[in-house]
């Protein structure tokens, strides 16, 4: 179980190194982009220190999702909203947990087909073992050791809260 | 295992879409909160998903339409589907196949899905009976009986603009019997719970004890539409003007059709709806059709993104038990 502060905590370091990593790269102008629901929660934070100029994007994925004929639609789906044009632009993809890479595999074919970034920087407040495709993070707040029955999990959005639990 | 109904797979999840009876709230507002996430789609540079890639869809229309047809081709197109036209004007039921030997031809190709236009009143429904468990039957307007999607879509059009129902009055003018659209939001906008729902026609056209729908009947416009929030124009079948139902066309036009004065008894607010294809004043003045308060174009838009969500819930279902993948 890690506790609020220590997350904001982790917030502020992947924006300190988010931050270098954009001004090494000389990078303006980025858009941030959360993945709905835990990405958009971490997005927001994110957003917030860097103080970027864009709005914060959001992305739901549903629509793209490999295992949309094995497990039907989400009821829940959410509109994706990016306030600006991704063409040529350097964009921030922010999740909170990186797993199997599917998620992030979704995420940027919907990017896609809004057009054509410059470049997609992957921010994520934890990553875990499990990567099922070639996929990795820019930038990470903690790593985390799992057991094969094992599952981290954001709640949120106040306070944020990560928690370690055991697959059913 | 016993079906909930036959529009419902065995865990209550669509499988057709054949009327609006049946369908609980929480189900129409899901459709309507997953077409609000395909709204966007249509305004990015790639208008397409892939959800239903490697899925085929038979648009089976018997009578002719363009705005459905088009909107639902469209739509299937925006999910990435594969979608077949058959023109049964030209096709073997007029060789004298009969309707279910040509169904099971195309279920025999791998068709995922049947959009479905005909004159009889139970056509889809007879369709929905008899194909294979993994297709899905889209109702898209069956004789005078029902077309689910235009409430849907018009549903989706009067939230969008208006918000909430529960505070809603809505008036419903026209050919109230003849006409499947007013049925299906009758049904819509009952199940959704407006504050008043009034159907304004002359007795002629009004269906004998519409009122145990739930509806006050109006047979003065002026009444039905005073202090209305939405106003829902019906086309005026021509066809009713031999059956000695109605007088003339310039005499209903006097008596039913929305002129600027007539919409002025509306609130400031209301907006006029009608499904098309709209009769130019015979059922409507040009310049209400066209005027401010108008969103007739809107709603052929939002039917593209309506359809889209029924046809994505009822293809992406994972297979209910004792129903082949």
């Amino acid at each position: 179980m890690t506790e609020q502060d220590d997350i904001e905590q982790l917030i502020r370091q992947m924006a300190d190194d988010l931050r270098a990593r954009l001004e090494a790269a000389r990078v303006r102008d980025a858009l941030m982009v959360g993945i709905h629901t835990g990405g958009l929660w971490v997005a927001e934070r994110l957003h917030a220190l860097l103080g970027l100029e864009q709005p914060l994007g959001e992305l739901d994925i549903s629509f793209y999702r490999d295992d949309f004929s094995r497990i039907g639609m989400n009821p829940q789906v959410r509109p994706s909203r990016l306030p600006v044009s991704v063409d040529e632009r350097h964009i921030v993809l922010v999740d909170d947990i990186l797993h199997t890479g599917r998620t992030i595999r979704a995420a940027m074919n919907e990017l896609f087909d809004y057009g054509r970034p410059a470049a997609i920087t992957l921010a994520v407040l934890g990553e875990r073992s499990g990567r099922e495709l070639p996929i990795q993070a820019d930038v990470v707040g903690r790593h985390f050791d799992l057991g094969e029955h094992e599952h981290v999990k954001l709640s949120g959005p106040e306070p944020l809260r990560l928690s370690i639990l055991e697959a059913p | 295992m016993r079906r909930h109904s036959l529009q419902h797979d065995s865990e209550g999840r669509l499988h057709h879409l054949l009327t609006i009876e049946g369908l609980k709230r929480q189900q129409i507002i899901d459709i309507l909160d997953t077409a609000e996430s395909f709204v966007s789609v249509g305004d990015r540079q790639v208008r397409k998903v892939p959800l239903l890639r490697g899925k085929t869809v038979v648009n089976l229309f018997f009578e002719a339409s363009t705005r459905t047809l088009t909107t639902f081709e469209l739509a299937a197109k925006r999910l990435s589907a594969d979608v077949l036209k058959i023109n049964i004007n030209t096709s073997a039921t007029v060789k004298g196949e009969s309707l279910l030997d040509m169904l099971h031809n195309l279920e025999a190709m791998q068709c995922d899905m049947f959009v479905v236009r005909h004159a009889d009143s139970g056509a889809a429904h007879l369709i929905a009976r008899h194909v294979a468990p993994h297709v899905s039957v889209i109702n898209a307007g069956d004789g005078s009986h029902a077309h689910p999607t235009q409430a849907l879509l018009d549903m989706f059009t009067i939230r969008r603009r208006k918000g909430e129902f529960a505070p809603l009055t809505v008036a419903i003018v026209g050919d109230i019997k003849h006409s499947r659209v007013a049925r299906s939001l009758i049904h819509a906008l009952t199940t959704l719970g407006v504050s008043e729902l009034r159907v304004v026609a002359p007795k002629t056209l009004i269906p004998a004890a519409v009122e145990s729908l739930g509806v006050h009947v109006f047979h003065d416009l002026d009444e039905g539409l005073r202090g209305a929030d939405v106003v829902i124009m019906l086309r005026l079948q021509k066809e009713r003007m031999q059956g000695a139902m109605l007088p003339s066309e310039a005499e209903y036009f006097a008596t039913y059709g929305l002129t600027e004065e007539k919409l002025a008894l509306a609130k400031p607010d209301a907006i006029v709806m009608h499904p098309g294809p709209i009769n130019r004043g015979v059922e409507i003045a040009s310049s209400v059709a066209d005027g401010p308060q108008s969103v007739i174009l809107e709603q052929v838009s939002n039917g593209i993104a309506v359809r889209m969500a029924v046809m994505s819930m009822a293809l992406g279902r994972a297979p209910a038990e004792g129903e082949g993948a």
